[in-house]
Protein backbone atom coordinates (compact mmCIF):
# COMPACT_ATOMS: atom_id res chain seq x y z
CA UNK A 1 0.00 0.00 0.00
CA UNK A 2 2.62 2.72 0.84
CA UNK A 3 4.96 1.05 -1.89
CA UNK A 4 1.81 2.25 -4.56
CA UNK A 5 1.46 5.80 -2.95
CA UNK A 6 5.54 5.91 -2.73
CA UNK A 7 5.72 4.99 -6.60
CA UNK A 8 2.91 7.33 -7.34
CA UNK A 9 4.82 10.15 -5.91
CA UNK A 10 8.57 8.91 -7.33
CA UNK A 11 7.06 9.17 -10.62
CA UNK A 12 4.99 12.57 -10.34
CA UNK A 13 7.30 14.33 -8.07
CA UNK A 14 4.50 16.06 -6.91
CA UNK A 15 6.08 16.99 -3.30
CA UNK A 16 9.52 17.46 -4.91
CA UNK A 17 7.97 19.34 -7.40
CA UNK A 18 5.15 21.56 -5.57
CA UNK A 19 4.94 21.35 -1.87
CA UNK A 20 8.73 21.84 -0.95
CA UNK A 21 8.48 24.96 -2.76
CA UNK A 22 5.52 25.96 -1.29
CA UNK A 23 6.95 25.20 1.75
CA UNK A 24 9.61 27.65 0.68
CA UNK A 25 7.07 30.14 0.00
CA UNK A 26 5.56 30.30 3.51
CA UNK A 27 8.62 30.93 5.32
CA UNK A 28 9.51 33.65 2.97
CA UNK A 29 6.06 35.21 3.31
CA UNK A 30 6.55 34.78 7.40
CA UNK A 31 9.72 36.80 6.75
CA UNK A 32 7.71 39.45 4.67
CA UNK A 33 4.79 39.86 7.28
CA UNK A 34 7.06 39.35 10.33
CA UNK A 35 9.36 42.06 9.03
CA UNK A 36 11.92 42.47 11.73
CA UNK A 37 14.79 39.91 11.56
CA UNK A 38 15.04 39.75 15.64
CA UNK A 39 11.69 38.30 15.84
CA UNK A 40 12.43 36.06 13.31
CA UNK A 41 15.02 34.68 14.58
CA UNK A 42 13.18 34.16 18.04
CA UNK A 43 10.46 32.10 16.17
CA UNK A 44 11.98 30.63 13.48
CA UNK A 45 11.28 26.71 15.19
CA UNK A 46 7.88 27.93 15.30
CA UNK A 47 7.67 28.95 11.98
CA UNK A 48 8.99 25.32 10.77
CA UNK A 49 6.23 23.47 12.19
CA UNK A 50 3.36 26.54 10.91
CA UNK A 51 5.04 25.96 7.58
CA UNK A 52 5.14 22.04 8.29
CA UNK A 53 1.14 21.98 8.98
CA UNK A 54 0.33 24.31 5.82
CA UNK A 55 2.00 21.52 3.81
CA UNK A 56 0.60 18.99 5.68
CA UNK A 57 -2.90 19.89 4.01
CA UNK A 58 -1.93 19.66 0.62
CA UNK A 59 0.07 16.35 0.92
CA UNK A 60 -3.05 15.01 2.43
CA UNK A 61 -5.54 16.25 0.07
CA UNK A 62 -3.25 14.83 -2.95
CA UNK A 63 -2.76 11.29 -1.22
CA UNK A 64 -6.54 11.00 -1.15
CA UNK A 65 -7.19 13.08 -4.14
CA UNK A 66 -4.86 10.28 -5.76
CA UNK A 67 -7.75 7.61 -4.34
CA UNK A 68 -10.77 9.11 -5.55
CA UNK A 69 -9.79 9.59 -8.84
CA UNK A 70 -9.87 6.59 -9.90
CA UNK A 71 -12.43 4.76 -7.04
CA UNK A 72 -9.01 2.80 -5.91
CA UNK A 73 -9.80 3.03 -2.43
CA UNK A 74 -13.32 0.84 -2.58
CA UNK A 75 -10.95 -1.69 -4.74
CA UNK A 76 -8.76 -2.32 -2.02
CA UNK A 77 -11.60 -3.06 0.16
CA UNK A 78 -13.55 -5.15 -2.34
CA UNK A 79 -10.17 -6.87 -2.73
CA UNK A 80 -10.38 -7.94 1.63
CA UNK A 81 -7.53 -5.64 2.39
CA UNK A 82 -8.11 -4.70 5.82
CA UNK A 83 -9.03 -1.14 6.93
CA UNK A 84 -6.26 -0.99 9.36
CA UNK A 85 -3.90 -2.09 6.57
CA UNK A 86 -5.15 0.73 3.87
CA UNK A 87 -4.86 3.33 7.21
CA UNK A 88 -0.98 2.25 8.23
CA UNK A 89 0.13 2.07 4.44
CA UNK A 90 -1.14 5.56 3.75
CA UNK A 91 0.62 6.76 6.85
CA UNK A 92 3.41 5.25 5.54
CA UNK A 93 3.66 6.84 2.20
CA UNK A 94 2.66 10.18 3.96
CA UNK A 95 5.90 9.86 6.74
CA UNK A 96 8.49 9.33 3.82
CA UNK A 97 6.78 12.50 2.13
CA UNK A 98 6.60 14.35 4.99
CA UNK A 99 9.94 13.59 6.44
CA UNK A 100 11.56 15.19 2.98
CA UNK A 101 9.85 18.15 3.64
CA UNK A 102 10.95 19.01 6.91
CA UNK A 103 14.58 18.27 6.61
CA UNK A 104 14.12 21.13 3.39
CA UNK A 105 11.87 23.30 5.86
CA UNK A 106 14.55 22.78 8.88
CA UNK A 107 17.57 23.57 6.48
CA UNK A 108 15.61 26.88 4.80
CA UNK A 109 14.42 28.07 7.59
CA UNK A 110 18.32 27.70 9.54
CA UNK A 111 18.97 29.52 6.69
CA UNK A 112 16.64 32.30 6.38
CA UNK A 113 16.09 33.35 9.97
CA UNK A 114 19.13 32.34 12.17
CA UNK A 115 17.38 30.98 14.66
CA UNK A 116 18.59 32.84 18.21
CA UNK A 117 17.72 33.45 21.38
CA UNK A 118 15.30 35.91 22.54
CA UNK A 119 16.77 36.98 25.65
CA UNK A 120 20.06 36.53 24.93
CA UNK A 121 20.72 37.09 21.28
CA UNK A 122 22.58 33.68 21.24
CA UNK A 123 23.34 32.57 18.57
CA UNK A 124 22.07 28.40 17.39
CA UNK A 125 24.10 26.04 18.56
CA UNK A 126 24.43 22.55 16.68
CA UNK A 127 25.41 19.70 18.54
CA UNK A 128 25.07 16.01 18.77
CA UNK A 129 22.67 15.48 21.59
CA UNK A 130 20.74 18.57 19.79
CA UNK A 131 20.74 16.72 16.74
CA UNK A 132 20.14 13.60 17.84
CA UNK A 133 17.02 15.21 19.37
CA UNK A 134 15.57 17.09 15.84
CA UNK A 135 16.31 13.92 14.37
CA UNK A 136 13.94 11.98 16.88
CA UNK A 137 11.38 15.05 17.47
CA UNK A 138 10.96 15.02 13.34
CA UNK A 139 9.97 11.05 13.36
CA UNK A 140 7.33 11.55 16.13
CA UNK A 141 6.03 14.57 15.07
CA UNK A 142 5.74 13.28 11.58
CA UNK A 143 4.14 10.06 12.80
CA UNK A 144 1.64 12.06 14.77
CA UNK A 145 0.79 14.21 11.68
CA UNK A 146 0.53 11.66 8.95
CA UNK A 147 -1.97 9.71 11.37
CA UNK A 148 -4.05 12.56 12.06
CA UNK A 149 -3.60 13.42 8.43
CA UNK A 150 -4.96 9.93 7.04
CA UNK A 151 -8.04 10.29 9.32
CA UNK A 152 -9.52 13.59 8.63
CA UNK A 153 -7.98 13.01 5.00
CA UNK A 154 -10.45 10.20 4.53
CA UNK A 155 -13.05 11.82 6.29
CA UNK A 156 -13.12 14.80 3.88
CA UNK A 157 -12.07 13.01 0.79
CA UNK A 158 -14.76 12.14 -1.89
CA UNK A 159 -17.63 14.70 -2.31
CA UNK A 160 -16.98 18.52 -3.25
CA UNK A 161 -18.18 20.72 -0.22
CA UNK A 162 -15.71 18.10 1.81
CA UNK A 163 -12.20 19.05 1.05
CA UNK A 164 -12.76 22.67 2.57
CA UNK A 165 -14.02 20.80 6.10
CA UNK A 166 -10.09 19.59 6.58
CA UNK A 167 -8.23 22.72 7.17
CA UNK A 168 -10.98 23.32 9.77
CA UNK A 169 -10.79 19.76 11.33
CA UNK A 170 -6.93 18.64 10.82
CA UNK A 171 -5.30 22.00 12.04
CA UNK A 172 -6.44 22.21 15.91
CA UNK A 173 -6.31 18.85 16.38
CA UNK A 174 -2.56 18.79 15.10
CA UNK A 175 -2.46 21.94 17.82
CA UNK A 176 -0.42 19.36 20.37
CA UNK A 177 1.89 18.48 17.95
CA UNK A 178 2.54 22.66 17.03
CA UNK A 179 3.57 23.19 20.67
CA UNK A 180 5.32 19.97 21.19
CA UNK A 181 6.96 20.20 18.11
CA UNK A 182 8.30 23.89 18.16
CA UNK A 183 9.50 23.77 22.06
CA UNK A 184 11.35 20.39 21.23
CA UNK A 185 12.90 21.82 17.76
CA UNK A 186 13.96 25.09 20.39
CA UNK A 187 15.82 22.88 22.46
CA UNK A 188 17.34 20.99 19.91
CA UNK A 189 19.07 23.91 18.48
CA UNK A 190 19.88 25.82 22.08
CA UNK A 191 17.90 28.64 21.60
CA UNK A 192 14.81 29.92 23.20
CA UNK A 193 15.27 29.10 26.79
CA UNK A 194 14.33 25.39 26.36
CA UNK A 195 16.16 22.77 27.94
CA UNK A 196 17.01 19.64 27.32
CA UNK A 197 15.46 17.84 29.46
CA UNK A 198 12.16 19.52 28.66
CA UNK A 199 12.73 19.01 24.92
CA UNK A 200 12.92 15.40 25.11
CA UNK A 201 9.75 15.65 27.65
CA UNK A 202 7.75 17.29 24.57
CA UNK A 203 9.27 14.29 22.62
CA UNK A 204 7.47 12.33 25.02
CA UNK A 205 4.06 13.74 24.60
CA UNK A 206 4.85 13.83 20.59
CA UNK A 207 5.11 9.89 21.25
CA UNK A 208 2.10 9.85 23.02
CA UNK A 209 0.32 11.83 20.44
CA UNK A 210 1.34 9.46 17.90
CA UNK A 211 0.81 6.26 19.58
CA UNK A 212 -2.71 7.44 20.58
CA UNK A 213 -3.88 8.63 16.88
CA UNK A 214 -1.97 5.88 15.16
CA UNK A 215 -4.31 2.79 17.48
CA UNK A 216 -6.93 4.93 16.95
CA UNK A 217 -6.46 6.15 13.81
CA UNK A 218 -6.59 2.38 12.77
CA UNK A 219 -9.52 1.70 14.77
CA UNK A 220 -11.79 4.20 13.10
CA UNK A 221 -10.85 4.46 9.50
CA UNK A 222 -12.74 1.28 8.55
CA UNK A 223 -16.09 3.71 9.36
CA UNK A 224 -14.70 6.33 7.84
CA UNK A 225 -14.21 4.67 4.70
CA UNK A 226 -17.46 2.63 4.67
CA UNK A 227 -19.34 5.49 3.87
CA UNK A 228 -17.59 7.45 1.02
CA UNK B 1 -17.19 49.99 33.09
CA UNK B 2 -18.30 47.12 35.26
CA UNK B 3 -21.54 48.52 34.83
CA UNK B 4 -21.85 48.03 31.08
CA UNK B 5 -19.96 45.20 30.84
CA UNK B 6 -21.77 43.42 33.50
CA UNK B 7 -25.15 44.66 31.24
CA UNK B 8 -23.64 43.82 28.00
CA UNK B 9 -23.16 40.11 29.64
CA UNK B 10 -26.61 39.80 30.80
CA UNK B 11 -27.87 41.22 27.98
CA UNK B 12 -25.90 39.14 25.40
CA UNK B 13 -26.51 35.70 27.60
CA UNK B 14 -30.22 35.68 28.59
CA UNK B 15 -30.85 37.82 24.85
CA UNK B 16 -29.13 35.50 23.10
CA UNK B 17 -30.46 32.38 24.49
CA UNK B 18 -33.78 33.68 24.42
CA UNK B 19 -33.58 34.53 20.38
CA UNK B 20 -32.18 31.21 19.34
CA UNK B 21 -35.19 29.39 21.84
CA UNK B 22 -37.62 31.33 19.96
CA UNK B 23 -36.21 30.52 16.20
CA UNK B 24 -35.95 26.63 17.49
CA UNK B 25 -39.88 27.00 18.24
CA UNK B 26 -40.83 28.98 15.25
CA UNK B 27 -38.93 26.08 13.20
CA UNK B 28 -40.33 23.07 15.41
CA UNK B 29 -44.08 24.40 14.59
CA UNK B 30 -43.42 24.70 11.14
CA UNK B 31 -41.94 21.07 10.89
CA UNK B 32 -45.02 19.31 12.74
CA UNK B 33 -47.45 20.93 10.08
CA UNK B 34 -45.52 18.76 7.87
CA UNK B 35 -44.67 15.89 10.38
CA UNK B 36 -47.94 13.59 11.06
CA UNK B 37 -48.33 12.72 14.88
CA UNK B 38 -46.92 9.15 14.40
CA UNK B 39 -43.48 10.67 13.58
CA UNK B 40 -43.79 11.88 17.12
CA UNK B 41 -43.22 9.26 19.74
CA UNK B 42 -43.25 11.57 22.57
CA UNK B 43 -46.68 13.12 22.10
CA UNK C 1 -53.99 19.94 13.28
CA UNK C 2 -54.03 20.05 16.83
CA UNK C 3 -51.62 22.51 18.75
CA UNK C 4 -51.04 22.04 22.79
CA UNK C 5 -52.39 25.35 24.68
CA UNK C 6 -49.28 26.04 26.22
CA UNK C 7 -45.89 24.51 24.42
CA UNK C 8 -45.30 24.13 21.00
CA UNK C 9 -45.21 20.23 19.39
CA UNK C 10 -41.94 19.60 20.63
CA UNK C 11 -43.53 20.24 24.11
CA UNK C 12 -44.83 17.34 26.57
CA UNK C 13 -45.76 17.64 30.43
CA UNK C 14 -42.39 16.53 31.26
CA UNK C 15 -40.69 19.42 29.70
CA UNK C 16 -43.26 22.04 30.19
CA UNK C 17 -42.69 21.92 33.78
CA UNK C 18 -39.22 21.68 32.99
CA UNK C 19 -39.70 25.09 31.23
CA UNK C 20 -42.15 26.64 33.45
CA UNK C 21 -39.29 25.67 36.31
CA UNK C 22 -36.68 26.80 34.39
CA UNK C 23 -38.30 30.06 33.96
CA UNK C 24 -38.85 30.71 37.24
CA UNK C 25 -35.09 29.93 38.21
CA UNK C 26 -33.87 32.27 35.64
CA UNK C 27 -35.88 35.30 37.62
CA UNK C 28 -34.95 34.64 40.62
CA UNK C 29 -31.26 34.33 39.29
CA UNK C 30 -31.16 37.34 37.79
CA UNK C 31 -32.86 39.09 40.83
CA UNK C 32 -29.87 37.60 43.22
CA UNK C 33 -27.23 38.02 40.33
CA UNK C 34 -27.66 41.32 39.08
CA UNK C 35 -29.67 43.02 42.48
CA UNK C 36 -29.63 40.95 45.83
CA UNK C 37 -26.28 40.05 46.36
CA UNK C 38 -23.32 42.07 47.22
CA UNK C 39 -20.36 43.26 45.14
CA UNK C 40 -17.22 41.93 46.03
CA UNK C 41 -14.66 43.27 48.04
CA UNK C 42 -11.82 42.89 45.33
CA UNK C 43 -14.05 43.15 42.03
CA UNK C 44 -16.84 44.96 42.47
CA UNK C 45 -19.65 44.27 40.39
CA UNK C 46 -17.58 42.39 37.87
CA UNK C 47 -17.89 39.11 40.18
CA UNK C 48 -21.57 39.48 38.72
CA UNK C 49 -20.14 38.28 35.29
CA UNK C 50 -18.72 34.89 37.04
CA UNK C 51 -22.48 33.63 38.07
CA UNK C 52 -22.97 33.39 34.39
CA UNK C 53 -19.28 32.92 33.28
CA UNK C 54 -18.63 29.69 35.75
CA UNK C 55 -22.15 27.60 34.81
CA UNK C 56 -21.88 28.13 31.32
CA UNK C 57 -18.37 26.77 31.19
CA UNK C 58 -19.05 23.90 33.75
CA UNK C 59 -22.34 23.05 31.20
CA UNK C 60 -20.48 23.86 28.27
CA UNK C 61 -17.83 20.72 29.22
CA UNK C 62 -20.54 18.65 30.32
CA UNK C 63 -22.47 19.34 26.66
CA UNK C 64 -19.17 17.83 25.42
CA UNK C 65 -19.30 15.27 27.55
CA UNK C 66 -22.60 14.23 26.95
CA UNK C 67 -22.15 14.51 23.07
CA UNK C 68 -19.06 12.12 23.22
CA UNK C 69 -21.42 9.62 25.87
CA UNK C 70 -24.14 9.44 23.03
CA UNK C 71 -21.19 9.07 20.27
CA UNK C 72 -20.38 6.22 21.64
CA UNK C 73 -23.87 4.93 22.73
CA UNK C 74 -24.70 5.26 18.80
CA UNK C 75 -21.54 3.50 17.54
CA UNK C 76 -21.93 0.46 20.62
CA UNK C 77 -24.09 -1.91 18.32
CA UNK C 78 -26.36 -3.14 21.10
CA UNK C 79 -27.61 0.44 21.72
CA UNK C 80 -27.68 1.68 18.35
CA UNK C 81 -30.35 4.04 17.74
CA UNK C 82 -30.39 7.61 15.83
CA UNK C 83 -32.08 9.12 18.78
CA UNK C 84 -28.66 8.99 20.36
CA UNK C 85 -26.99 10.76 17.49
CA UNK C 86 -29.48 13.08 17.63
CA UNK C 87 -29.13 14.08 21.28
CA UNK C 88 -25.18 14.15 20.53
CA UNK C 89 -26.08 16.58 17.92
CA UNK C 90 -28.53 18.78 19.69
CA UNK C 91 -25.84 18.49 23.13
CA UNK C 92 -23.14 19.77 20.68
CA UNK C 93 -25.46 23.07 19.21
CA UNK C 94 -26.45 23.84 23.32
CA UNK C 95 -22.58 23.42 24.18
CA UNK C 96 -21.30 26.04 21.20
CA UNK C 97 -24.29 28.21 22.38
CA UNK C 98 -22.88 27.86 26.18
CA UNK C 99 -18.90 28.16 25.12
CA UNK C 100 -19.50 31.32 22.80
CA UNK C 101 -21.20 33.11 26.36
CA UNK C 102 -18.40 31.78 28.10
CA UNK C 103 -15.48 33.23 26.40
CA UNK C 104 -17.75 36.68 25.47
CA UNK C 105 -18.12 36.83 30.24
CA UNK C 106 -14.88 35.35 30.27
CA UNK C 107 -13.13 38.24 27.88
CA UNK C 108 -15.45 41.03 29.69
CA UNK C 109 -14.71 39.90 33.00
CA UNK C 110 -10.90 39.66 32.51
CA UNK C 111 -10.99 43.20 31.05
CA UNK C 112 -12.15 44.38 34.34
CA UNK C 113 -10.30 41.70 36.37
CA UNK C 114 -6.78 42.05 34.68
CA UNK C 115 -6.94 44.79 32.40
CA UNK C 116 -6.86 42.37 29.24
CA UNK C 117 -9.88 41.03 27.12
CA UNK C 118 -7.52 37.85 26.32
CA UNK C 119 -4.52 35.80 27.83
CA UNK C 120 -2.64 32.38 26.70
CA UNK C 121 -2.92 30.64 29.87
CA UNK C 122 -4.02 26.80 29.34
CA UNK C 123 -7.90 27.27 30.70
CA UNK C 124 -8.54 29.63 28.07
CA UNK C 125 -6.93 28.35 25.16
CA UNK C 126 -8.16 24.26 25.91
CA UNK C 127 -12.06 26.23 26.20
CA UNK C 128 -11.05 28.33 22.75
CA UNK C 129 -9.59 24.86 21.02
CA UNK C 130 -12.92 22.96 22.28
CA UNK C 131 -15.19 25.41 20.91
CA UNK C 132 -13.45 25.20 17.48
CA UNK C 133 -13.54 21.32 18.09
CA UNK C 134 -17.27 21.84 18.05
CA UNK C 135 -17.33 23.75 15.33
CA UNK C 136 -16.01 21.52 13.32
CA UNK C 137 -17.85 18.33 14.62
CA UNK C 138 -21.26 21.05 13.72
CA UNK C 139 -20.18 20.90 10.46
CA UNK C 140 -19.15 17.59 9.77
CA UNK C 141 -22.68 16.80 10.82
CA UNK C 142 -24.29 19.10 7.92
CA UNK C 143 -21.82 16.88 5.19
CA UNK C 144 -24.95 14.96 4.25
CA UNK C 145 -25.42 11.35 3.36
CA UNK C 146 -27.76 9.25 4.86
CA UNK C 147 -28.97 9.62 8.52
CA UNK C 148 -26.72 6.42 9.61
CA UNK C 149 -23.87 7.82 7.40
CA UNK C 150 -24.29 10.88 9.09
CA UNK C 151 -24.56 9.44 12.89
CA UNK C 152 -21.58 7.12 11.89
CA UNK C 153 -18.87 10.31 10.64
CA UNK C 154 -20.00 12.39 13.57
CA UNK C 155 -19.81 9.41 16.56
CA UNK C 156 -16.00 9.32 15.11
CA UNK C 157 -14.88 12.45 15.21
CA UNK C 158 -16.88 13.34 18.52
CA UNK C 159 -14.88 10.42 20.20
CA UNK C 160 -11.27 11.33 18.30
CA UNK C 161 -12.06 14.35 19.85
CA UNK C 162 -12.36 13.09 23.39
CA UNK C 163 -8.55 11.55 22.57
CA UNK C 164 -7.55 14.96 21.78
CA UNK C 165 -8.68 17.04 24.35
CA UNK C 166 -6.66 15.18 27.18
CA UNK C 167 -4.07 15.46 25.03
CA UNK C 168 -4.68 18.94 24.01
CA UNK C 169 -5.35 20.62 28.00
CA UNK C 170 -1.48 18.66 28.76
CA UNK C 171 0.76 20.28 25.96
CA UNK C 172 -1.44 23.75 26.70
CA UNK C 173 -0.87 23.36 30.47
CA UNK C 174 2.87 22.90 29.89
CA UNK C 175 2.94 25.64 27.25
CA UNK C 176 1.25 28.07 29.67
CA UNK C 177 0.84 27.12 33.14
CA UNK C 178 -2.42 28.97 35.11
CA UNK C 179 -0.44 32.11 36.81
CA UNK C 180 -0.65 32.40 40.18
CA UNK C 181 -3.00 35.80 40.31
CA UNK C 182 -5.69 34.15 38.09
CA UNK C 183 -7.51 31.92 40.15
CA UNK C 184 -11.53 32.30 39.46
CA UNK C 185 -11.76 32.57 43.93
CA UNK C 186 -10.06 35.89 44.74
CA UNK C 187 -10.76 36.04 48.30
CA UNK C 188 -13.88 35.18 50.69
CA UNK C 189 -16.88 34.77 48.62
CA UNK C 190 -20.39 35.98 51.03
CA UNK C 191 -23.04 33.41 51.41
CA UNK C 192 -25.19 35.49 48.91
CA UNK C 193 -22.70 35.55 46.32
CA UNK C 194 -22.02 31.49 47.34
CA UNK C 195 -25.89 31.22 46.58
CA UNK C 196 -25.97 33.48 43.00
CA UNK C 197 -23.41 30.97 41.97
CA UNK C 198 -25.61 27.57 43.51
CA UNK C 199 -28.80 28.75 41.71
CA UNK C 200 -26.57 30.39 38.23
CA UNK C 201 -25.72 26.43 38.21
CA UNK C 202 -28.81 24.54 39.01
CA UNK C 203 -30.63 26.86 36.56
CA UNK C 204 -28.34 27.02 33.31
CA UNK C 205 -28.13 23.17 33.99
CA UNK C 206 -32.25 22.80 33.57
CA UNK C 207 -31.84 24.90 30.40
CA UNK C 208 -29.52 22.94 28.99
CA UNK C 209 -31.57 19.98 29.61
CA UNK C 210 -35.03 21.79 28.15
CA UNK C 211 -32.70 22.86 25.19
CA UNK C 212 -31.61 19.84 24.33
CA UNK C 213 -34.94 17.80 24.84
CA UNK C 214 -36.58 20.46 22.58
CA UNK C 215 -33.50 20.78 19.85
CA UNK C 216 -33.47 16.70 20.30
CA UNK C 217 -37.16 16.11 19.38
CA UNK C 218 -37.14 18.84 16.92
CA UNK C 219 -33.92 16.99 14.81
CA UNK C 220 -36.06 13.47 15.00
CA UNK C 221 -39.17 15.79 13.22
CA UNK C 222 -36.58 17.25 10.62
CA UNK C 223 -35.49 13.27 10.20
CA UNK C 224 -38.82 12.42 9.88
CA UNK C 225 -39.54 15.03 7.30
CA UNK C 226 -36.47 14.09 5.32
CA UNK C 227 -37.54 10.27 5.60
CA UNK C 228 -40.64 11.19 3.92
CA UNK C 229 -39.48 13.78 1.52
CA UNK C 230 -37.76 10.26 0.13
CA UNK C 231 -40.69 7.86 0.22
CA UNK C 232 -43.07 10.61 -1.74
CA UNK C 233 -40.16 10.98 -3.99
CA UNK C 234 -40.09 7.59 -4.52
CA UNK C 235 -43.61 7.14 -4.64
CA UNK C 236 -43.79 10.32 -6.94
CA UNK C 237 -41.33 8.74 -9.62
CA UNK C 238 -43.10 4.80 -9.39
CA UNK C 239 -46.64 6.68 -10.14
CA UNK C 240 -44.96 8.65 -13.14
CA UNK C 241 -43.77 5.00 -14.27
CA UNK C 242 -46.91 3.76 -13.84
CA UNK C 243 -49.06 6.88 -15.50
CA UNK C 244 -46.29 6.54 -18.66
CA UNK C 245 -46.82 3.01 -19.30
CA UNK C 246 -50.87 3.81 -18.70
CA UNK C 247 -50.68 5.80 -21.62
CA UNK C 248 -48.81 4.25 -24.05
Amino acid sequence: MAAKDLRIELRSRIVLNQVVPFALVVLVMFGFALDDDAVLSRVAPGLIWLATMFSLLIVVQRAFAVETADGALDALQVAGVRPSGIFLGKTAALVVQLIVLQIVAVALAVLLYQPASGSTGERLRLDLPGLALLAVTLLAATCGLAFVGTIYGGLAAGATGRETLLPLLLLPVAAPVLIGATRATQASLHVGGTSMREGWAWVALLVTFATVFGIGGSLAFGSLMDDQ
Amino acid sequence: MQTTFVAICYVATFGGIGLLTAAMMRRARQLADKVPPEDRPWT
Amino acid sequence: MSRSVSGGPTSTTFSRALGLATLIGLIWFVAFGLFFSPDDEVQGKGVRILYIHVPTAWLAYLAFLVTAAASAAYMWKRTRSLTWDRIAGASAEVGVLFMGITLLTGSLWGRLSWGTYWVWDSRVTTTTFLFITYVGYLAVRNLGGSHHQRAKRSAIIALLAVLEIPLVHFSVTWWRPLHQGESVASGKLSGLMLFSFFVGMIVFTMLYVWLVLHRQRMLAMEDALDDRGLEDALAARRSEAIDAGATR
